[in-house]
């Protein structure tokens, strides 16, 4: 068959994305104080629960959550992945610790990285601490986190943190 | 409901890693084209059309449903797109069952897709989101943590995955449409294959495939002359929650649990693990089988593994689940779903070839979306409600 009449299986049409991500009021105050180095979260007036980063209203009773509070810098594993897979868009040495952290005075846990660790080592109620950026560096972002690592504290029992699995 | 509804064709195309062979239109023309021929019909004869896929980014093209319209033969017809992430293929049945149910259409084709290979879905479902540290590695990064905490819950022997797995897997090699078919698949080899989302093992995975759904759906007076025998639609559900609240259970999630209690109600079934022959559920990580087997109520809490580990779920138990081989062999993500929803009702139509359940009258199909948070399932009989 000549060229011409080959068929043709697939082209490459690249497709790139950014986008303005505007955070509202809730978001925008978060992310000040991260600014200053603080992690804070908000109660809901009515079930008393911390959200941490808060939206501003109770996913749980749909009312707007105003009181702020501070929780961390640490935290406790509830539960964790140990990722041995890349992804284009990660850049991260292989493998590393996905976990979710329950942050002290928080009640809702978050994804996050724990580093300084053998994967081996990670465990459900181990006690981990935010290691933070060098503070010139700090703007208003979660990145101003740039992982969590264990400090020298006793486990914590898994009937104590088994309501947010 | 006013009208009774029941599925009159079924239609898939065969999956694989890069069906490179067709396009997009193909892909969907190839499925919707054997429903109707199931259902002794052309494009001529229906009413409407309703199309579902996963994220746009999936493909990398936007609102695709506007170029499918004429593939489709949806020219001068009603034409609906849905889309709840993962469990998009189950509600897409469910919105054209609906437009029957309502008395507005008397024959409706759904038709659900993904042609993985044009884009690349780990990167699609691991784009950063704001004020999050950008390491969730796919779905399953997103899940692995879960399986681990229902591990720990349950106390489930650690091989259960496997199991699942080695069921799933055996069950495919008699699914002529399976894209992934292992021939010689054993215990050992799963057990070795490597931890990609510790602990979710490469063959506790499912694939990332180029696949279409299709069913022709009809009212009592259509089903009545369809040329095969037709599956009914007893129920249908669907439950949302958010994807984060404060104790929220992950690993038994609320809205899968009130879907099914509720889907159970009205299609009349009080013990479901007595009333149901089979399921097809949506199992994406082998773990989720027993998981869902709890959320399902067929199991109390922390006991769904026993089902597998008795051989309760496999193709010869008292509940076989995922005859077809199910997501961990085919996982066109916007058609997984409908794939449950259409292979549990060819099983009912006699219609599963070799994977067939013997004289299966009643059965599940079962999808889930998002962070386990969109579900949706219909239960199919032999004979009208």
């Amino acid at each position: 068959m000549s060229e011409a009449k080959q068929p043709i299986k697939s082209i490459v049409t690249p497709s790139r994305l950014e986008y303005d991500f505007t955070p509202g009021i809730a978001t925008t105050r978060f992310l000040r104080h991260m600014e200053e180095g603080r992690i804070v979260g908000q109660r809901c007036a009515e079930c008393t629960k911390v959200y941490v980063p808060a939206r501003g209203s109770c996913p749980r009773c749909g009312v707007a959550t105003k009181e702020e509070v501070e929780v961390g810098p640490n935290g406790t594993v509830t539960t964790f992945c140990v990722v041995r897979v890349p992804s284009e868009n990660i850049d991260l040495t292989l493998p590393y610790t996905a976990a979710h952290i329950l942050l002290d005075g928080a009640d809702i846990p978050f994804f996050a990285l724990i580093q300084e660790c053998d994967a081996a080592d990670v465990r459900m109620g181990m006690r981990v601490e935010a290691v933070w950026a060098a503070k010139e560096e700090w703007g208003p972002t979660f990145e101003n986190i740039r992982y969590f690592r264990p400090i020298d504290e006793p486990d914590v029992p898994f009937d104590d943190f088994k309501e947010h699995l | 409901m006013a009208e009774h509804c029941a599925v009159i064709g079924v239609g898939q195309t065969q999956h694989d890693a890069k069906r490179i062979d067709v396009s997009q239109y193909g892909l969907v023309r190839e499925a919707a084209e054997r429903a109707l021929e199931d259902a002794g019909m052309t494009y001529a004869d229906i009413d409407a059309v309703v199309v579902g896929k996963a994220p746009d980014m999936f493909e990398g093209v936007m609102m695709p449903e506007l170029m499918l319209a004429d593939s489709l033969g949806a020219v001068g017809k009603p034409m609906l797109r849905v889309h709840t992430a993962g469990s998009v293929g189950g509600s897409t049945a469910i919105v054209a069952a609906s437009l029957i149910q309502a008395g507005v259409h008397d024959r409706v084709l759904t038709v659900s897709y993904e042609k993985q290979s044009e884009s690349n879905a780990m990167w699609a479902l691991s784009v950063k989101v704001p004020f999050q540290q950008g390491m969730v590695a796919g779905a399953g990064g997103y899940f692995a943590p879960l399986i681990r905490a229902y591990m720990k819950r349950s106390g489930a022997p650690e091989d259960t995955g496997i199991r699942v797995a080695l069921k799933d897997r055996q069950n495919a090699l008699k699914n002529p449409y399976a894209h992934l078919k292992l021939e010689g698949i054993d215990f050992d080899q799963i057990a070795n294959s490597p931890m990609l989302w510790d602990p979710i093992r490469y063959l506790e995975t499912c694939p990332s495939s180029d696949g279409a759904c299709a069913m022709v759906l009809g009212n009592a007076a259509v089903a009545k002359k369809a040329p095969k025998k037709p599956a009914w639609v007893h129920a249908t559900a669907m439950r949302t929650e958010p994807t984060m609240f404060s104790g929220r259970d992950q690993v038994n999630p609320q809205a899968g649990q009130d879907c099914a209690r509720v889907l159970y109600k009205k299609a009349g079934i009080s013990d479901p693990r007595k009333e149901i022959d089979c399921c097809e559920i949506y199992v994406p990580f082998s773990w989720f089988e027993p998981m869902w087997m709890e959320n399902l109520h067929f199991a109390p809490e922390s006991e769904g593994w026993k089902m597998t580990y008795e051989g309760a779920t496999a193709l010869d138990g008292d509940l076989p689940v995922n005859m077809s081989g199910g997501v961990l062999s085919s996982n066109p993500i916007g058609a997984s779903g409908m794939l449950r929803f259409a292979e549990i009702a060819n099983q009912i139509r006699g219609e599963a070839g070799e994977h067939q359940v013997d004289g299966a009258k009643k059965g599940l199909g079962h999808a889930y979306g998002g962070g386990s948070q969109f579900f949706s399932m219909w239960i199919v009989g032999d004979q009208p409600l």
